[in-house]
């Protein structure tokens, strides 16, 4: 599968990526030959196999439903740009 | 043009967990912004998240309680948009093994038919944070208290066919999640989410029409109006040669409307994956077993229940078993009482929830508890005091904290059952009546309420209506 130049754009939308004008090309041949190279593996017949969420056999383990955290917003927004009344404050976004 | 309305529903139904479903923060509501998110919640970078077991159990039950497939083996994937209350840049969810897989509940319309709607899945997902877009000029606050709270998202065939089938089917799903205790409902801080997906097709048409999702919606009776006036839209677009877009709609409930939120096609492309950082889930057989025990008697059960032992007329059974708290309260009630179901119903869902409603009170916050209720519904029940007699006495009970039994004595509110003392007073009323007797004597029937009313007042409410209007005729006919 070739990835165009326009799918590119959009997948750089998607992730919120800018990308300079002149790469576009650049990156639609880079990740078509990845694609190419992962489309060796729909040579092989796979219908038995079991498809794979995760690498290893285990399983997930659960915790108990109990509450051990406490307050720690103080030092957590001595990293934030912008709080205020205990928000985090960001530039203003509307559906 | 004949046209056919096409339903199906996604209900978030927040699960009652302590903590959330991947950290152990607390989940309860309306705390200080931010004061319930730890570093999980905030996406930050090197954490795990680690799954809450009792999310897992409570989403079990729901399978258990709707008849569903469970999902011995699901996946947590990640859902990729980009939103400032969504700090990871993803939210956890469930996409192609969710931990619930098809069932259906059995829901009673109007017309008292029952209606099999189906449910394509439920899967367990974390919640996002919550952003305030009105309180800061060109800024909008941020507050992740909400981030990682469990839900459970169901989501429904499009089975249903008109707003109150939708509506009828959100109302059953939560019941069942309530009397299965795993969300508290509470629709106006958000617990229980309804999402609509409507469109219409001609009558006949096999194929559905293009649908748009409806959001925003915080209780069952703007589910109905956000729906009717969807369907209303599409009808007149479609009619006027248009097309019908897929997109999100949000209702806003002052103006009764719906309104474009964003186009779908471009926003919905949120390339799922496996998430990593999680292992799949596995449910052994033997947990399901011991969580089958834990389930209460659900709502459909206890119906028919009601309706066979004790001879409850349908729409009473219903209005009691539809929330698990009034069954309970009205089971108690019965039995401590030893009055007759009808009457434990009429009290109940009548002047108990007329007096609660116009409190704007919850059943748990009755001011008049279970027992001292019991008390006035045994005096109804062994003719110490009338009907009319007990709606004042309750009015005495609601605002002071005491029992029908003290009420009645404080008052003298006793009922005249003693036939001497009631004849004495028909007497009276025969002897300063000359006139409405000889009336009714020559056949204007009519005029007995006038005497019961008139030896009512006389014993100010207190004489038993049988026997009154027994001895009345007696008197009247002799």
């Amino acid at each position: 599968m070739a990835v165009d130049e326009k799918t590119v754009a959009e997948v750089a939308h998607l992730a919120r990526l800018q990308i300079d004008g002149e790469l576009v090309s650049e990156y639609a041949r880079e990740m078509s030959n990845v694609l190419a190279l992962a489309e060796t593996m729909n040579d092989i017949d796979t219908s038995d196999v079991e498809p794979m969420a995760h690498p290893t056999h285990a399983v997930q383990r659960l915790r108990d439903d109990a509450v051990t955290e406490t307050n720690q917003r103080e030092a957590f927004q001595q990293c934030a740009p912008s709080v205020e009344a205990g928000y985090y404050l960001v530039p203003q976004v509307i559906e | 043009m004949q046209w056919e309305t096409v339903i199906g529903l996604e209900i978030h139904a927040q699960l009652a967990t302590k903590s959330k479903i991947f950290s152990a923060s607390s989940t309860d509501f309306g705390a200080e912004p931010n004061t319930q998110a730890n570093a999980v919640d905030l996406g930050m970078p090197g954490v795990l998240p680690v799954l809450n077991r009792e999310a897992v159990h409570m989403a079990i039950k729901f399978a258990l309680a709707t008849d569903a497939d469970i999902g011995y083996r699901s996946v947590f994937a990640r859902k990729n948009y980009f939103y400032p209350d969504l700090p990871k840049g993803y939210q956890i969810s469930q996409m192609s093994l969710p931990i619930v897989g098809r069932g259906s509940v059995d829901v009673t319309l109007d017309d008292g038919a029952v209606k099999k709607v189906g449910l394509t899945r439920a899967h367990l997902e974390e919640d996002a944070g919550k952003s305030v877009h009105d309180a800061w000029q060109g800024q909008t606050g941020v507050d992740l208290n909400r981030a990682g709270t469990p839900l459970l998202e169901i989501v429904s065939e499009p089975d249903m066919r008109s707003a109150k089938e939708a509506v009828a089917y959100a109302r059953k799903i939560h019941s069942i999640v309530r009397y299965i205790e795993i969300c508290d409902g509470n629709m106006q801080e958000g617990s229980f989410r309804c999402d609509a997906n409507v469109s219409v097709r001609l009558s006949g048409e096999k194929e559905f029409g293009t649908r748009a999702e409806i959001k925003n919606v915080n209780s069952f009776r703007f589910l109905e109006r956000a729906i009717n006036f969807e369907v209303e839209r599409q009808i007149d677009i479609l009619e006027s040669g248009g097309e019908v877009i897929q997109e999100t709609r949000l209702y806003d409930a002052d103006k009764d409307e719906t309104r474009s939120m964003r186009s779908k096609e471009e926003a919905n492309d949120y390339r799922y994956f496996p998430d990593p950082d999680l292992l799949p889930v596995v449910v052994e057989q033997s947990l399901v077993e011991q969580l089958k025990q834990t389930l209460p008697e659900l709502p459909e059960a206890r119906k028919a229940r009601l309706m066979q032992e004790l001879k409850l007329p349908e729409y009473d059974a219903a209005v009691i078993t539809a929330d698990k708290a009034t069954a309970d309260f009205f089971e108690s009630a019965l039995d401590a009482s030893g009055c007759t179901a009808k009457l434990a119903s009429t009290w109940v869902t009548g002047e108990l929830f007329s007096r609660l409603n116009k409190d704007g009170l919850d059943l748990s916050e009755s001011p008049v508890d279970v027992e001292r209720f019991s008390g006035l519904l045994a005096r109804m029940h062994d003719n110490t005091i009338s009907g009319k007699i007990a709606k004042q006495v309750l009015d005495q009970m609601w605002g002071s904290g005491s029992t029908a039994d003290e009420v009645i004595d404080q008052e003298g509110l006793r009922q005249i059952s003693d036939s001497s003392e009631i004849e004495k007073m028909i007497d009276d009323v025969i002897a300063t009546n000359p006139s409405q007797v000889e009336e009714y004597r020559a056949g204007k029937e009519k005029l007995l309420a006038y005497f019961v009313g008139q030896v009512m007042k006389a014993s100010r409410g207190k004489a038993n209506p049988g026997q009154l209007n027994e001895l009345l005729k007696q008197k009247l006919n002799s």
